[in-house]
């Protein structure tokens, strides 16, 4: 493959994978290479990443294609070649993985990053290969590898050394539990090198280049996932409260405000050049959201909840009801400038007293807010329903959503599913949606254009 | 004509930090590029990181003069690129009694004398080398950046009475942008992209000890330490190298020769700005009250 077709494929990889590349910009990006000097992989990233990405959550994508297409070393690389005569007995059991664990907790304990890296590839290149049956349908496992290896095994010595070093309980933790991760990432990054040298980068980036934070599935996000998502909503929620302001600025000429306008002449000679508006009075609405927190979509529904309290001062009140199968309201949760990891706790815990039998049902849940909480909803509020609309096949009370639909100025309902599967198994998404607007959020990005419009 | 910015990365991050900013590798090679393929420059990134700073040090690094032109909502192509300066013309209009002819008297007020330049205009007229400075690019409107889009690609700008300003010498351009707001695709497409994020600690330990003379290199060890486990916290918002390097001068000013528990409890509001901030500090980093 010529450096021209490593480029286009490379281009046409990142296009694929969501971000917008143009032909100028590639043409910028081989402008930049001609002026630098190629012996450090990483000046050719920083001089691709300048050029191509003009978006910063699109530079973790960027990168893993990156790796795929520039790899760091082609096979075990110069130190695996010449790694000296090979021991007696099978490389990757007994005596060897010992020795290896011993080398690979060593450098856990230094954390010293070149190490590490040498080490992750060994480890992919002993532990990890999968021979196949013919030439070309051989792989390599990152799994495999890190079964054999288990660093997480190490964890405890890895603390006790650097208790010894000096740390405190809880930093010990977190350095060793960040460094093992790392040795993870290492290692699955070599195998998905591996990999892509022996199959080719193409077939490699549609399977493991992951959606950016903002467009990952609530439902699908992983643990870690999740937090990352946490750190978001705040920069999102002042991002949608700075374009917020703008758009109400940018409506704000109401009737012409003569006197501004009569003492802006003068200085034009008593020719009113420019006219002076008197602003317009923002109309701000009443918020009710109700939520489902059962295990399915809890995540989703905290994470619109911070949202929706974050933007507090774009509405005139909000009150907040979670629920499983009874309604508890949680609005004294969110109280101004609170801490948003106690939000979160107290969150969690109101969902035990939303549960009685601990199975969802959304009609028990909409009628028991409609005879309690029934003063919540008045012409000028807004009803926003949160939830998959899975109700186990109860009674859905389609009566009562529709008489609080009715009393309410405006509704919507959010699902965090699909739309493919609304209606599907216990869905009753359909039923619900012929009452009250249905709107896909299935992701950060669709949740800020949402809460944006009801705004 | 065109300058020769930087010869190379390399030379970027040794004459960027003569002028008193430590760049990372990432930073002297967009800098470099930047200057040698004669492209803007969109520096993205937290508040306080240094973006404005960059624009300014690469000012001081090639000699050049700055042109800063700090954009706001409403900010308009009057304000931006130029105006003429209708006042004068009216008083040159009465003055003239009604002598001249019309023709004569249009020739005349749409002159150079009566043009006031704005920062655009300016940076693009002068025949030194220029930094033009387009700060917060974010807070404007979408019209404003579709003024920004001719004197970004071509390097000039037409007025209709005089006719079209080429740049003798293309300045040397650089926006910031708080993200905010998305900025539309043509701008970026025409820009080099910079994400100016945290530095790690030893960048960060070299900045404040370069930036505040007469810190102790241990009270420098500690600060940057306790600022990184901050930087850990779920914040509302994180402590900026600008806010590290604040703290770093309110240590001296208290002539605090060791920062232990309690004197980062008593001086925490230097770099935590939110009362609920400070809370979550204090439990995490097990503070006394």
């Amino acid at each position: 493959m010529t450096l021209l077709d490593t480029h286009i494929g490379f281009v046409e990889a990142l296009r694929s994978a969501g971000l917008s590349v143009s032909l100028a910009e590639g043409l910028d990006a081989i402008s930049a290479l001609e002026k630098v000097s190629w012996h450090d992989r990483e000046t050719v990233r920083a001089a691709y990443a300048a050029t191509l990405v003009k978006r910063h959550p699109q530079r973790v994508t960027f990168d893993a294609v990156f790796d795929i297409y520039y790899p760091r070393l082609i096979g075990s690389g110069v130190a695996g070649e010449d790694a000296g005569p090979a021991p007696d007995g099978p490389l990757d059991t007994g005596p060897e993985l010992a020795r290896f664990r011993e080398a690979l907790a060593e450098a856990l304990a230094s954390g010293d990053e070149q190490a590490l890296q040498d080490l992750a590839v060994e480890a992919v290149a002993r532990f990890g290969a999968m021979p196949g049956r013919g030439p070309g349908l051989s792989s390599w496992s990152a799994y495999t590898s890190l079964q054999r290896v288990s660093p997480a095994e190490l964890m405890d010595r890895l603390v006790q050394g650097l208790l010894a070093a000096g740390l405190d309980d809880e930093r010990a933790e977190r350095t060793a539990g960040r460094r093992i991760g790392d040795f993870t990432r290492l290692v699955e990054g070599d195998a998905r090198r591996r990999i892509a040298e022996e199959k080719g980068p193409e077939h490699v980036v549609d399977v493991t280049v992951r959606p950016t934070i903002d467009r990952l599935d609530f439902t699908a996000a992983r643990r870690s996932d999740l937090e990352d998502m946490r750190r978001e909503i705040y920069p999102l929620a002042r991002r949608l409260a700075a374009r917020l302001t703008k758009e109400q600025h940018a409506m704000r000429r109401g009737p012409l405000d003569v006197r501004r306008t009569v003492r802006a002449s003068i200085a034009t000679g008593g020719v009113p050049l420019t006219t002076h508006h008197r602003p317009r009075r923002p109309h701000r609405t009443d918020l009710v959201v109700l939520c489902d927190v059962s295990g399915s979509v809890a995540n989703f529904a905290q994470f619109t909840l911070l949202l929706v309290y974050a933007l507090r001062e774009a509405f005139s009140g909000v009150r907040a009801f979670t629920f499983v199968d009874d309604v508890v309201e949680v609005s004294d949760t969110f109280r101004p400038g609170a801490d948003v990891v106690e939000v979160m706790e107290s969150l969690s815990a109101s969902i035990s007293h939303a549960a009685l039998w601990v199975r969802t049902n959304y009609g028990r849940a909409l009628t028991r807010f409609a005879e309690e909480h029934a003063d919540a909803i008045g012409p000028r509020s807004s009803l926003l329903v949160l939830g998959d609309a899975r109700s186990n096949y109860s009674d859905l009370a389609l009566p009562v959503l529709t008489d609080l639909a009715g009393r309410a100025r405006h509704s919507w309902w959010l699902n965090p599913e699909h739309p493919r599967h609304w209606g599907t198994g216990d869905s009753a998404a359909e039923q619900y949606g012929q009452v009250v607007p249905m709107v896909e959020c299935r992701n950060l990005a669709q949740l800020g254009e949402f809460v944006h419009q009801i705004v | 004509m065109t300058t020769t910015w930087f010869e190379s990365a390399d030379d970027a991050a040794a004459r960027l930090r003569a002028a008193g900013y430590l760049t990372d590798d990432a930073t002297a090679l967009t800098a470099y590029l930047a200057g040698a393929l004669e492209k803007p420059l969109l520096v993205e990134g937290p508040a306080g990181v240094g973006k404005t700073e960059l624009a300014k040090a690469v000012a001081r690094a090639a000699g050049a003069e700055l042109v800063r032109l700090q954009c706001y909502e409403g900010l308009d192509e009057a304000r931006a690129l130029y105006e003429w300066n209708y006042k004068k013309q009216l008083l040159r209009i009465q003055a003239s009694g009604g002598e001249d002819t019309w023709s004569e008297t249009h020739d005349d007020i749409f002159t150079e004398e009566f043009l006031l330049t704005r920062p655009l205009l300016s940076a693009i007229r002068r025949d030194e080398p220029t930094v033009l400075l387009v700060d917060e690019v974010d807070k404007t409107d979408v019209e404003v950046e579709g003024l920004l889009l001719e004197v970004l690609s071509d390097f000039q700008v037409t007025i209709p009475e005089l006719g079209t300003v080429t740049a003798t010498r293309r300045p040397f351009v650089v926006l910031t942008s708080n993200a905010s707001r998305e900025l539309s695709e043509a701008v970026k497409r025409r820009c080099l992209f910079l994400h100016l994020d945290y530095p790690d600690a030893e960048r960060e330990r070299a900045i404040v000890t370069s930036q505040v003379p007469g810190l102790d290199d241990k009270v420098a060890a500690q600060l940057v330490d306790v600022v990184v486990r901050l930087r850990e916290l779920e914040l509302k918002k994180a402590p900026s190298i600008a806010e590290s390097v604040d703290w770093a001068r309110t240590l001296i000013a208290l002539q605090i020769g060791d920062l232990d528990e309690a004197t980062v409890a008593r001086t925490l509001g230097v770099v935590l700005k939110h009362a609920s901030d400070q809370q979550r500090a204090m439990k995490e980093l097990k503070l006394p009250r």
